[in-house]
């Protein structure tokens, strides 16, 4: 491959997919904000919040509206899915490198990624999707689920109340909340340090906002994916320009205050959880 | 004790007697004393003052206009010591006057207060005697509007010593200024606003001549009493109060049952739909229900009103404010039978299936919350297993990472 054709720059993520990521990223925040308050409404800060956004009527509207974003998010994502799997017939959504569906390979990669912790190996030639990554996703698909129906439960008590019985409210409530201190508690800590916040990439990897990585860093950060394209002869096909300046800065700006309003959360949970 | 008939007769003569001038003046007469114009000759006069400075004047128009001038009473009815005097000017010190002369009964009622006792314990004393509520020579029927007395000028009365914080340091007076407490009590802004009558004022609960001390069994405000003596206006309210478990409680001689003063404050007293005193009385409600309120405050309702908003319900709203029943008695408003007419208070279209809700859920408690209690015990775990997992993981890699970067560094280095 001669120096004039290498492809500088690699797409990653599609404008479908960061926009949905932006997009989670708002609800995210937007229900984390109006939601942990009530969590930890015997907090000082909690009051502080509540009564910044006014009343309980606008923190629960603000909530609801968030939510309604989220399931909206999670539908678009499910179509697209499901688009590529019925329409395109792409089985390589269900086995495979590009699959977000555990794999024995992941297993045998956290081992030696573990291994290579400790010293006692080399670093794992990771694929497109690392098993932190697929983890991730999963956790927000099964958040989804138990926050998403628990919190439909809560939003509509007495439309439910007809079909389940009224224990399933108390459940609901708590497993809202329990799931909801995981949620946050993990994206706001392990998310960021994995994606963002870890020495190679601190302060900020802006890889979900502009969708490229260079060659270079897909070499490195995702060896089996990089062998991968080189020996299919594909790595052209995915070759993109650099990402525009603006691009780049937005993400980091974004990407640094979702980074800095979640650090602040988590501060205040710790705050409150060994206070107690 | 019952009045007879011949007791009557006598009273009515009493009063005949005492309402015409002649008696009094009989009186005066009969000492060959000096008349009120002589007094008023010299202390007719607000400016006047004596040799030593001291002023010895009073509007003269003012004693004539009080109860006792249009009663035609004599100055020396009362400086008795004066009755003989005829060279004048009289000596400067006078005995003080004695007001039991005609007000025996108020006067052995003031006998009994917390007032003449602090007076009896320290001669140094000011707490009030009859003239520090009722003045001197311009006292006033308490029906007369001018009064000091008077329902709607009591409360400043009282806040004379009440709201003076030199004489409530000196009297040692723990509840410090009342006058102030009072003031924008729902009480307080009744008279002082709304210039209602019927409001409380201060002698209302704690009564006139004979303020006792509210650990004193006798005291109007003794806890015991203080369901009477605000019953005493609020009438209803004391007969659904009595009719609930904590005036039950009351009854059968609990310490620890609540009186209208534990929720509802003394002298703080405000409208019931305030958010600040709706909030406040949860926390109230929770002093003794210590295990309710925990609940309570792990559910939705629980967690708004700890933000600080009302919008939700509250201990009163399930379960009445003064007729409290306990959940197995049918009058309960939480009983099986009333629950979701209760729910639908707020909840209009709930159904059986919505009332089957635990607003007190515990999830510590298997018996009465199993799925609550083994999704709690998951919950702990999925979140106390995540954590671990990742956190060590992230602990593992942290260092490897940063070492990683050190040599990415130290690579580029070279090519600069």
């Amino acid at each position: 491959m001669s120096a004039a054709t290498a492809p500088v720059y690699v797409r990653r993520f599609d404008a479908f997919d960061r926009v949905l990521h932006a997009l989670l990223m708002v609800s995210f925040l937007g229900l984390a904000a109006t939601g942990l308050p009530l969590v930890f409404s015997d907090e000082a800060w909690a009051r502080r919040i509540a009564s910044l956004l006014g009343s309980f009527e606008v923190a629960g509207w603000l909530h609801r509206v968030s939510a309604s974003l989220l399931i909206i998010v999670f539908l678009l994502h499910l179509g697209r899915i499901g688009k590529r799997l019925i329409v395109k017939k792409d089985w390589g959504v269900l086995w495979g490198p590009r699959s977000m569906v555990p794999q024995p390979r992941d297993a045998a990669d956290l081992w030696k990624h573990v291994r290579w912790f400790v010293g006692r190996g080399p670093r794992p030639e990771f694929e497109r999707y690392t098993y932190w990554e697929k983890f991730d996703y999963w956790a927000v698909f099964w958040g989804m689920g138990i926050i998403g129906f628990s919190g439909l439960l809560l939003w509509f008590p007495v439309f439910f109340a007809r079909f389940v019985p009224g224990w399933l409210f108390n459940v609901a409530l708590l497993v809202h909340g329990e799931e909801a201190l995981l949620a946050v508690g993990f994206i706001f800590t392990l998310h960021f340090f994995n994606g963002h916040l870890r020495p190679e990439k601190f302060p900020m990897d802006p890889v979900i906002f502009t969708g490229r990585v260079t060659v270079d860093e897909l070499h490195h950060e995702r060896p089996g994916e990089y062998a991968r394209n080189v020996a299919e002869g594909s790595l052209q096909s995915i070759a993109t320009d650099p990402p525009p300046d603006w691009l780049t800065r937005l993400g980091v700006v974004v990407g640094g205050i979702a980074v800095a309003i979640g650090l602040i959360i988590v501060g205040l949970i710790l705050y409150a959880v060994l206070r107690r | 004790m019952t009045i007879g008939p011949r007791t009557w007769i006598l009273l009515l003569a009493l009063v005949a007697c005492a309402s015409t001038p002649a008696f009094a003046q009989r009186g005066g007469k009969a000492a060959k004393g000096p008349d009120n114009d002589t007094c008023l000759a010299c202390h007719g006069d607000p400016t006047a003052k004596n040799d030593a400075g001291r002023v010895i004047g009073f509007d003269g128009d003012k004693f004539k206009a009080s109860v006792h001038g249009t009663l035609g009473l004599a100055c020396v009815d009362c400086h008795v010591d004066l009755k003989n005097t005829t060279d004048f000017p009289h000596e400067a010190k006078l005995k003080p006057v004695n007001c039991a002369t005609c007000h025996e009964a108020a006067v052995a009622s003031y006998s009994s207060s917390i007032h003449a006792a602090a007076r009896r314990q320290n001669h140094g004393s000011v707490a009030a005697t009859c003239v520090d509520c009722h003045s001197t020579h311009e006292i006033r029927s308490s029906k007369d509007p001018e009064s000091r007395t008077y329902p709607l000028n009591l409360p400043q009365t009282c806040a004379r010593c009440h709201g003076d914080p030199n004489i409530i340091a000196q009297g040692h007076i723990r509840i410090g200024n009342v006058a102030e407490l009072y003031k924008d009590s729902i009480h307080g802004r009744a008279v002082s606003k709304s210039g209602l009558l019927v409001a409380a004022n201060c002698t209302s609960c704690h009564g006139s001549h004979d303020i006792r001390q509210r650990t004193d069994p006798a005291s109007k405000v003794f806890r015991a009493n203080i369901p009477a003596t605000c019953g005493g206006c609020h009438e209803g309210i004391k007969t659904m109060y009595d009719s609930g478990a904590h005036g039950s409680a009351l009854a059968a001689g609990s310490t620890k049952a609540p009186v209208c003063a534990d929720c509802h404050t003394a002298h703080q007293i405000q409208r019931a739909d305030v958010t600040s005193w709706r909030l406040d009385v949860i926390r109230e409600c929770g002093t003794c229900h210590a295990d309710k309120i925990k609940t309570y405050r792990d559910t939705f309702h629980g967690q708004v009103t700890s933000l600080g908003f009302v919008r939700v319900a509250t201990c009163s709203d399930c379960h009445g404010a003064h007729a409290v029943f306990p959940k197995s008695d049918p009058r309960s408003s939480v009983s099986n039978g009333h629950l979701l007419e209760t729910c639908r208070t707020c909840h209009p279209t709930a159904t059986a299936g919505f009332a089957e809700y635990d607003p007190h859920a515990d999830k510590t408690n298997l018996a009465r919350n199993p799925v609550l209690y083994y999704a709690a015990i998951f919950m702990k775990w999925l979140l106390i297993g995540v954590f671990g997992f990742f956190g060590l993981h992230t602990a593992l890699w942290l260092p490897r990472s940063y070492a990683a970067r050190r040599a990415a560094r130290q690579q580029e280095t070279p090519k600069r």
